[in-house]
């Protein structure tokens, strides 16, 4: 890691954001803006008013997103190009995936989410290589691969969202509505994350330890896609058709990468904190400083809380729409109040009693723990009225 | 910590350390954990289940230890309310205590600072500037009106103080966050279970666990009309009216009347390609004395609110579907059938050979949809519709079955499929008849009377012996009587048992050694008399078979067999065929009235604001301390900020560059 002078003046040059703004800024937004307009022209008729207000905070968001992180400028456009491409490539019918050959080896659905698997195990292993290696060059390209990965990922959920109306007008849908969906947006989640703060603090010493949760949940998928067909498109059971689904999965899942990320950084930190016990262990650690872990640490696991609420709250007003009540004690809903309790301990933990180092760090990691089972686990032992995503 | 001062040590009251100790933190600590570890039992135990399964899954002894601890209704245990009202106390407490210094703190610019103060502090800088200490002033108000904080300014004479401020509002992200907290469980509490459980222990209310007609329920297991808050369901059926609903309470229910009835006038259900359910709606009718009716359609997801009260689509079942049923009777010798009406949720005694039953008629589907062959092209296919029915007998014993209407095609062949089981955990057990060339059950029925018909099964053993044995059967008279009678007794043998019969009675008769020879020749005997049972059948009918039979009449016989030598584990005296129905749906309605339902939501919006206030705008205190000297100004410039100390380092030197910039220029 290095922060030197010109990196501070760069996160924290003089101008606010606005005066910051570059051209470029502004071509993003009106391509965003362009972007949302086509689709609310085109598809307005299948949309209710809630889900025009969503389509209207995504145009704003992401352009803001593209402002204050930049990279997010050319991932998305690579994205709406490739997924472009494929369903142009498409057309009116499923069965070109057979026989085009972009489609079949690259940009359906179903390749482009074997190559995001691909590239994030690939990734994941040149970033330890990277690290044990002490080689700048390897860490780059680790990082490009991890691009590429997302890329891909994010491709193929577009272009799986497109596949979903070829099969029929009525089964299209959203792809964040079952396990196998939500599996490839954590990964992206997750990853998008640590590439955030792998820009904001100069440091790739850290992704092989979050992507090591990224490819834990790349070998699931696989094993979910072979050994259970779950790739197979499937049309929405009436409780999930809601607009509810667009904004409280996406929220869910902000948080679940949020706190996978920081239990990874939690790791590193007991690692590095075992290292600097040995003489000189602390001059030859290729990790980052202790201090910075721990404030990845806590800032993962705020953001990752905030959304956490957010999504939580937005599952109890879509609870009360669909099953009649806020609030049914539901093992998904109870699982995620102790997910949430957990954190909200964490956090008065730390802030009010100021605790910090590696106890802090092991309680992250068992905090991935309980998110996954609140993720995982209660679809797999618990049965209630989130009954969708079985294994 | 700055907020959650020390007090300077007085006389402490007995309230005060109480309070003290209600807005610990360790307390808060230890309530979050607690709540959350509390929490988990209810999503391993599966709550409010019929106690029966209970009792069945933990045995006696540990049922009632788990029920005095009211594990089958975790969230409604007193324990569990303790706990969750002292997180609300703690909460509540810790505002008390914390709100009004942070609201002090918001407005407070601390100008009577020290210099040594600042000094100490871990982000300070200081400048020997050649300027005057006015213009110092001006430039640095600037930079940070231009970095949005706000600034008060006080002369103490020989030196000034110029303190600014941003991100103040985290403060009340603190108190939103906690007030949200508060907020949300008391709103919760309006609506939970909780005065349900009060009335019930003062034994204003009873839960009622029997299986009642609305009517017969005694009046003190019905709440009133008044009731503020409650969540039931309620079905009602195609045509009918609702003007109650049932509250589902641990191993019973209570009955909530409401001040208008539901009618259901049309029902719903559409399905994907695949069958799988795509949408349910219910088209509603409110009727209220002396108003006009109101007319709604509900689905998932889509619910109608009407006067406060919230009624959702929640589930389907049958209505009361009306069928017309035709019991083929088994274990005659004669061709019997018997037709007759009924409906689902109608019970019917039945006079059979095994003595009276009840026939419970207790479902009807009309797609079954089920994953389709291999190769086929297709994923899913629909077999029909089918009901499902118990045969209870006089002991209370019962079997439940599933009769598919229409037969279903595997391989070419089509069957009439009947699932049976012995218990609602077990998995069917089907039987498949084979279809005759009409499609119907009749060949089948008469091929199991024909092989009860003892007399005719006697002519044709001895016919079929007559051919077998041509001409030797003059030399050996009695060994052809023999065989006859052989064939006879295997048919019986085979009506009673199948196959499985016919090998225990060789298991039972003969030595070890021979057993295998026997049991073949047996079997070969018994396909011999069962064949020409067949042919006999056949020309019955009027088919040829002169010639041999044809293909599907041979695919038939060996259909056939297969089922009639399971049809004694089969358990009815009858085979229950569907042969017309008229399909009465209905409507399962979730009914609930939440008057905390704005509070809670009033809390959920806070707890948003709250949370993203206090994560992301930061509190930061800056000071600049200017004293004018002979040659110029001397500058001490500090700060502080309530959170991340890294990053509040980061904008500090930032600002010292910034600054730096502007005070050394020209
Ligand atoms: C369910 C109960 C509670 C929840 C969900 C909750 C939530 C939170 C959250 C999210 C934060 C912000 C942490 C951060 O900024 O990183 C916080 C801070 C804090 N909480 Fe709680 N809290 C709860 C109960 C309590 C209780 C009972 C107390 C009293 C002992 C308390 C005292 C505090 C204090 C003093 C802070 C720090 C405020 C500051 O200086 O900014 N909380 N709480």
């Amino acid at each position: 890691m290095s922060v030197t002078q010109q990196n501070i003046l760069e996160q924290f040059d003089d101008r606010s954001l606005w005066q910051r703004l570059v051209w470029r800024d502004w071509v993003w937004a009106l391509l965003v803006l362009a972007g949302a307009g086509y689709a609310y022209v085109h598809y307005v008729e299948l949309m209710d008013g809630y889900e025009v207000a969503i389509l209207a905070g995504t145009a704003l968001s992401l352009i803001g997103l593209g402002w204050a992180w930049k990279p997010m400028q050319p991932l998305s456009l690579m994205v709406t190009v490739l997924s472009l491409g494929a369903i142009a490539l498409y057309g009116t019918s499923l069965a070109t995936a057979e026989s085009n050959f972009f489609l079949k080896y690259l940009i359906s659905s179903q390749s482009a989410i074997m190559w995001m698997s691909a590239l994030y195990v690939l990734a994941t292993a040149t970033y330890f290589m990277a690290l044990f290696a002490r080689s700048d060059y390897t860490a780059k390209v680790a990082s490009a691969l991890t691009w590429s990965a997302t890329t891909m990922g994010l491709v193929g959920l577009m272009v799986r969202w497109r596949e979903s109306y070829l099969i029929s007008a009525d089964v299209g849908h959203i792809p964040v509505s079952n396990l196998y969906e939500v599996f490839i947006l954590f990964s992206i989640i997750t990853a998008l994350l640590y590439l955030y703060y792998e820009g904001r603090y100069h440091t790739r010493a850290l992704g092989g330890f979050v992507l090591l949760v990224i490819s834990a949940a790349v070998g699931f998928l696989l094993w979910y896609t072979f050994d259970r067909e779950a790739h197979t498109i499937q049309p929405l059971v009436p409780a999930l058709q809601s607009y509810w689904m667009k904004i409280h999965v996406p929220a869910n899942f902000i948080g679940y990468g949020a706190f996978a990320l920081a239990a990874m950084v939690g790791f590193a930190y007991i690692f590095r904190h075992r290292q600097e016990q040995r003489p000189g262990g602390a001059a030859n650690s290729r990790l980052p400083a202790l201090e910075l872990l721990d404030d990845v640490m806590y800032k993962s696991i705020a953001l990752g809380f905030a959304f956490f609420t957010l999504a939580t709250i937005l599952g109890a007003l879509w609870a009360a729409e669909a099953w009649g009540g806020y609030w049914s004690w539901d093992p998904k809903e109870t699982w995620a109040l102790i997910v949430w309790l957990n954190y909200a301990a964490w956090l008065h933990m730390r802030l009010t009693k100021g605790w910090r180092g590696t106890p802090m760090a092991w309680w992250a990691v068992v905090g991935l723990f309980v998110t996954l089972f609140a993720f995982l686990g209660v679809n797999m032992f618990l049965s209630g009225l989130h009954s969708y995503g079985e294994l | 910590m700055s907020t959650v001062s020390n007090k300077p040590s007085r006389a402490v009251s007995r309230s005060s350390v109480l309070l003290e100790f209600l807005g610990s933190m360790n307390l808060a600590i230890t309530l979050l954990v607690t709540v959350a570890v509390a929490s988990i039992i209810g999503t391993v135990l599966k709550q409010n289940e019929a106690y029966q399964n209970y009792i069945v899954k933990f045995g006696p002894f540990w049922f009632e230890a788990f029920k005095s601890l009211g594990l089958y209704d975790v969230y409604s245990a007193g324990w569990f309310l303790v706990i969750l009202t002292f997180l609300v106390v703690s909460t509540s407490v810790c505002i008390y205590r914390n709100a009004p210094q942070m609201l002090r703190d918001m407005r407070s610019y601390r100008l009577n600072v020290q210099e040594q103060s600042l000094r100490a502090f871990h982000a300070n800088h200081s400048w020997t500037l050649a300027l005057p200490a006015a213009e110092v002033e001006r430039r640095l108000s600037n930079v940070m009106r231009s970095k949005g904080y706000r600034m008060r300014r006080k002369d103490h004479g020989d030196h000034q103080v110029i303190a600014a401020m941003n991100g103040v509002v985290n403060r009340l992200g603190y108190i939103f966050t906690h007030t949200a907290i508060v907020t949300i469980c008391i709103g919760g509490l309006l609506d939970g279970n909780l005065p349900l459980k009060l009335k019930e222990m003062s034994g204003q209310i009873k839960i009622e666990s029997r299986d009642l007609p609305a009517s017969q329920v005694p009046r003190e297991s019905w709440l009133s009309v008044q009731n503020p808050s409650f969540r039931g369901s309620v079905t009602v059926p195609e045509g009918s009216t609702a003007n109650i609903a049932f509250l589902q309470l641990r191993d019973g229910y209570l009955v909530q009347p409401l001040p208008f009835s539901i009618e259901l006038k049309d029902f719903r259900i559409e399905h994907y390609e695949s069958g799988q359910p795509k949408s349910f709606e219910s088209d509603l009718i409110i009727h209220e004395p002396d108003q006009e009716p109101v007319t709604a359609t509900i689905a998932v997801n889509h619910p109608l609110i009407h006067k406060g009260y919230a009624i959702y689509q929640s589930s389907f079942n049958d209505g009361g579907t009306h069928l017309d049923l035709n019991a083929w009777g088994f274990g005659r010798a004669q061709l019997e059938q018997q037709a007759f009406k009924s409906a689902v949720f109608e019970k019917l005694s039945v006079e059979t050979a095994q003595g009276t039953m009840t026939l419970e008629l207790d479902d009807f589907r009309l797609f079954n949809i089920n994953p389709a062959d291999e190769g086929s092209g297709k994923k899913f296919r629909n077999f029909g519709p089918n009901f499902t029915f118990k045969l209870r007998n006089a002991a209370g014993e019962a079997r439940e079955f599933e009769n598919y209407m229409l037969p279903v095609e595997f391989e070419g062949r089509r069957y009439f499929l009947s699932g049976v089981r012995d218990s609602v955990a077990d998995p069917f057990f089907y039987l498949h008849v084979p279809a005759d060339p009409k499609g119907s059950l009749e060949r089948f029925m008469r091929f199991n009377a024909l092989l009860q018909d003892t007399d005719r099964v006697a002519q044709i053993a001895q016919e079929t012996t007559r051919q077998t044995f041509g001409e030797a059967q003059l030399e050996k008279p009695d060994l052809h009587k023999e065989v006859a009678a052989t064939m006879q007794r295997l048919v019986a043998l085979f009506t009673q048992g199948g196959f499985d019969a016919v090998a225990e009675q060789v298991e039972k008769t003969v030595p070890e050694a021979k057993r295998g020879m026997v049991l073949d020749a047996y079997i070969k005997v018994l396909r011999n008399i069962l064949t020409a049972l067949y042919f006999d059948l056949l020309t019955t009918e009027g088919v040829d078979v002169s010639a041999g039979v044809t293909e599907s009449d041979s695919r038939f016989y060996d259909d056939s067999i297969n089922a009639l030598a399971v049809l004694s584990k089969y358990g009815s005296p009858f085979f229950l065929e569907l042969k017309s129905f008229e399909h009465v749906q209905a409507s399962g309605l979730q009914i609930a009235r939440a008057p905390g339902q704005t509070v809670v939501y009033i809390g959920f919006a806070l707890l948003i604001a709250g949370v993203f206030v206090m994560f992301y705008i930061h509190h930061r205190r800056l000071w600049f301390w200017l004293r004018e000297t002979e040659t110029g100004t001397e500058l001490l410039f500090a700060g502080t900020g309530n959170r991340e100390h890294r990053d509040f380092r980061l904008e500090f030197d930032q600002l010292i560059q910034v600054l730096d910039r502007q005070l050394r220029s020209g």
